[in-house]
């Protein structure tokens, strides 16, 4: 048992590969049995996450969540801003641009506007909820976006972990949000067309909502709103740390 | 798979780079917006490389590899996070999450009906 111990202290980054593989496969399972698919198994599993960084927390006291516990170390480095913002940038090869031209103007129109609005309305709500530096409202708006821009923007800035996590949580709850709402509002937005799910991806943004949702909707039109769906991360993480960190900055005097 | 993996390094390289640079010349210490510079060149090469005809599984494994790792360091990083002070504002959160996609929803309504009535 000792040479266990050992092992699991050295190798914590091994460790955290099959804490995350593990807990992945638990929330696939759960999402496909128990929820049969109404929740994508992604922003489950992140939600769970969180979870259980509260845990971690709770009992150790510290504020690095479940990576306090010494055998989670690890967790600090899968989850570091290196590996993330590096495992970030290859998802652009989801895109390309044959497909923006695809998606059109009506695309392009509704991604700078989907961005804008989820950015501005989380940050006014950050506002109303009592935060006033800009680098908290600016990750929390960005969080309101999805919760890769949302952690991409706080890490760029220099926000606490504690308004990071926040950001996730935002997003998490998004992601779920438009899967579950998607399917009821469907007919009353018009989301029939090839077009329609594209600007409906460009506006709504994350990418394993708008993909779970029209498959509750019209399993034909994914594709359509993915193409979208997928820049919608890539600009968020552009623009919301540098255009918007200054709009906030300068709105705020 | 190295091909491919040095691509994304390479695009990542010089993305920070940029990010850095616009983070001095605004005279914020921090990178800004590294990230999606990196993007923007991974997209501009993978066209490239297309065109070039040298586009092949190799390529495409090393960067399909690390695009797919992406929602596990989530995971990891939002269990590592100090979620407990975060949670005394978990209504901001909810309310963040939710009311955004209602308005949302109507901006995609009158978006696609000014798209119908334009066509």
């Amino acid at each position: 048992m000792k040479e266990l111990e050992v092992i699991l202290d050295k190798n914590g980054l091994i460790v955290a590969f099959l804490f995350v593989g593990l807990l992945t496969w638990a929330t696939d399972l759960i999402s496909k049995k128990v929820l049969n698919g109404r929740v994508p198994g992604s922003a489950l599993a992140i939600g769970l996450g969180l979870v259980l960084g509260y845990l971690g927390g709770l009992f150790t006291e510290g504020e690095n969540g479940l990576a306090d516990l010494s055998y989670f170390r690890g967790l600090t480095v899968l989850g570091g801003s290196l590996f993330r913002d590096f495992a970030i940038v290859a998802t652009a090869t989801g895109a390309s641009f044959l497909l923006i031209r695809k998606s059109g103007l009506l695309g392009l129109v509704s991604l700078v506007l989907g961005i804008g609005l989820f950015f501005f309305l989380g940050a006014s709500l950050a506002w109303v909820m009592g935060y006033r530096d800009v680098v908290s409202l600016c990750t929390i708006g960005a969080g309101a976006c999805t919760y890769i821009v949302g952690p991409v923007t706080g890490g760029a800035l220099g926000a606490s972990s504690e308004v990071i996590a926040l950001s996730i949580g935002t997003g998490v709850v998004k992601t779920i949000a438009v899967t579950i709402f998607t399917p009821m509002m469907a007919k009353w937005i018009g989301l029939d067309s090839p077009g329609a799910a594209m600007a409906y991806g460009g506006i709504m943004g994350t990418s394993s909502g708008v993909a779970a949702g029209l498959a509750a909707t019209d399993p034909q039109l994914v594709p359509y709103g993915s193409v979208t769906a997928t820049f919608y991360t890539g600009l968020g993480c552009l623009i919301c740390p540098s255009l918007f960190y200054l709009v906030l900055s300068t709105l705020l005097g | 798979m190295i091909k491919g993996l040095a691509l994304l390094a390479f695009c990542f390289l010089i993305g920070m780079w940029c990010g850095a640079l616009l983070g001095t010349w605004l005279g914020i210490d921090a990178n800004v917006g590294g990230v999606g510079f990196a993007m923007i060149f991974l997209l501009f090469s993978k066209e490239y490389v297309t065109r070039k005809g040298a586009w092949n599984e190799e390529f495409a494994f090393g960067l399909g590899f690390w695009n797919k790792l992406y929602i596990p360091i989530v995971i990891a990083m939002a269990a590592s996070l100090n979620v407990k002070s975060a949670l005394s504002s978990g209504i901001l959160a909810l309310l963040a999450g939710i009311l955004p996609v209602f308005i949302a929803f109507g901006l995609v309504r009158i978006l696609l009906k000014k798209a119908t009535t334009t066509k």
